[in-house]
């Protein structure tokens, strides 16, 4: 690997260590923008057997011919291994055929917990979120999930106003217990660091900090006490052929744009 | 011969969507989403429907802004490359609408139970997830087999699909190909289902490859004949997506002022699908979005 280093932002750090997550041969459930980047990043450099499954009921082993913004574009389902219903996709990811699943959402709490649907009181005012898509699908059924998001201090909460998609519940034995046959999220990759999970107690640990940032940034921006990993690790940055592919995927910096950090 | 199906647009609209209707649509998620079909329920300014969808991208979003929907059932509304809906967003907050949460695969297991002929589906997903606390049909059962604790998704009978499709002839045999989404049980499950069609073609066309036709034509109610029926999504094989329009829908559903700017032009004030893309989107915009790099399949033989 190339240790030259170039100026980046931390989208584009962000989608070099989601790739980082994938190994060679597994089967990724990847999810809308960022992981979209992040399979084709893996697959184009350490992990060339990876294979793509999508939502829209889409399976690829091989990378688009050019960019593309979302995963419903043509040039994704150009040469497709399989085009089928969203049904068989979910169903691969039901019998537990996914290695990993990537997902984005709105507001995270220690157990890796994740809400896209709804921030504030149920019964009283709230903010209105897309929902799950198949994010729910995602956490409940692959093998691990990863989460992918913003760090900021509304978004990292005690305790998330509405499950959409389950990480461990409420601590160890929640997943067994309601009835979930697997998984739970093994990472956590936001714009300040990276968070694994402790597999006693299940909550998020803060494993690796940007270039640049603190452990006291981070628990600033975060709405409970963090276990904090004894060393920290630094994350690396982007490599120069990490940087390279990404503008061939990007080449508009749509979802990678913004200034460098 | 069977009696043609084939009727213009809106009066497959104004016959079989009547107010309070549920409908089902935008089932392939991202691709061949039922613009065409959907502006003309909005010009017919219908009332109280029930929208079932998975992510549903912004025609929901257009719907609910238009004051067309009473209640949704479906995993996701909002603009697949910029996020919120901001009509949807506001009429929640509002509680102007009713919103019954799902996944897309509950929501696929939902039309396939009634697809089946079944009450209910059971899944391992979801399970510990809050969408139970919002949506009635959605229960945990003991399996019978092995004691484990499963979500039962109970079945979805709409009362209209609203499909676009590549071809379709005057009878409703069609071809659909791409990824399907949640396409084949939402026919299967729905009482009446209307096609909009790219092409309409000779009957022949169709049965030189069955295995392209996803729903039998005897279940089809209506097809129309709709040229462009899904921009701004994309259509395999015809035109690509138009990507400026959903980041310049972005900016003009932001405000209700705007929308409703956005809203007389885009919809209200045009007569029909064609004239909109001749005197919204225009020639030069349709050109750079047709496919530029073909790609047939090799052909393959149904002979005996």
């Amino acid at each position: 690997m190339d240790t030259d280093t170039r100026e980046y932002n931390f989208a584009q750090l962000m989608v070099a260590a989601a790739a980082r997550e994938i190994q060679n041969g597994e089967i990724i459930f990847v999810g809308m923008r960022l992981p979209l980047l992040g399979f084709l990043l893996a697959k184009s450099l350490h992990a060339p057997d990876a294979v793509g499954i999508y939502e829209l009921g889409i399976v690829r082993d091989r990378v688009a011919p050019v960019p593309i913004l979302t995963m419903g574009d043509l040039p994704n389902l150009y040469q497709a291994a399989w085009l089928a219903d969203t049904a068989d996709a979910m169903s691969l990811l039901q019998q537990g055929r996914v290695d990993v699943s990537f997902l984005g959402g709105a507001q995270v709490d220690r157990f890796g917990n994740l809400n896209t649907t709804l921030i504030g009181d149920w019964n009283g005012s709230i903010s209105s979120l897309p929902g799950s898509g198949g994010a729910c699908d995602l956490a409940s059924l692959a093998q691990r999930h990863i989460l992918v998001m913003a760090h900021e201090e509304r978004r990292f909460v005690e305790r998330v106003d509405y499950i959409t998609s389950p990480g461990y519940g409420d601590g160890p034995g929640w997943r067994q217990r309601v009835g979930l046959p697997r998984g739970g999220p093994s990472t956590v990759i936001t714009t300040l660091g990276i968070f694994h999970f402790d597999p006693v107690d299940c909550q998020m640990v803060l494993t690796s900090v940007h270039p640049g940032v603190t452990v006291k940034m981070v628990q600033d921006h975060t709405g409970w006490p963090l276990k904090i990993a004894n060393p920290v690790q630094i994350t690396p940055p982007p490599t120069l052929s990490e940087l390279d592919m990404l503008a061939q995927f990007d080449p508009k910096g749509f979802w990678t744009g913004g200034p460098a950090r | 011969m069977p009696e043609s199906k084939l009727y213009p647009l809106s009066k497959a609209v104004a016959k079989w969507i009547p107010d309070g209707a549920s409908v089902v649509s935008c089932t392939a998620l991202e691709t061949c989403i039922p613009f065409a079909a959907g502006h003309e329920i909005i010009r017919q300014k219908k009332k109280d429907l029930t929208l079932i969808g998975p992510i549903s991208d912004i025609l929901f979003d257009q719907l609910v802004g238009a004051e067309c929907v009473k209640m949704i059932q479906a995993a996701w509304v909002g603009n697949v490359i910029t996020g919120l809906g901001y009509n949807y967003q506001k009429a929640v907050e509002n509680r102007r609408i009713v919103v019954e949460h799902h996944s897309n695969f509950t929501i696929s297991l939902a039309l396939k139970a009634a697809s089946m002929g079944v009450p209910f589906l059971p899944t391992r997903t979801g399970l510990g997830s809050d969408l139970f606390h919002f949506n009635p049909g959605l229960k945990t059962v003991t399996c019978p087999f092995t004691g484990h604790t499963l979500a039962a998704v109970a079945a979805i009978t709409p009362d209209v699909a609203l499909i676009h499709v590549q071809r379709a002839d005057a009878m409703g045999n069609a071809h659909l190909w791409g990824s399907l989404g949640i396409t084949r049980e939402a026919c299967l499950a729905s009482r009446i289902v209307i096609l909009t069609a790219e092409e309409i073609v000779q009957t022949e066309i169709i049965l030189t490859d069955p295995n392209r036709v996803i729903f039998p034509g005897f279940l089809v109610t209506a097809v129309c004949h709709a040229p462009w029926g899904a921009y701004p999504s994309p259509v395999p094989g015809y035109y690509n997506r138009d990507h400026d329009y959903f980041l310049e829908y972005q900016q003009s559903s932001k405000s209700p002022e705007n929308f409703h700017k956005w809203l007389l032009r885009h919809v209200m004030k045009v007569s029909d699908r064609e004239k909109f893309m001749e005197q919204i989107v225009g020639n030069s915009k349709m050109a750079d979005l047709t496919i530029k790099k073909p790609s047939f399949t090799e052909p393959v033989n149904y002979g005996y």
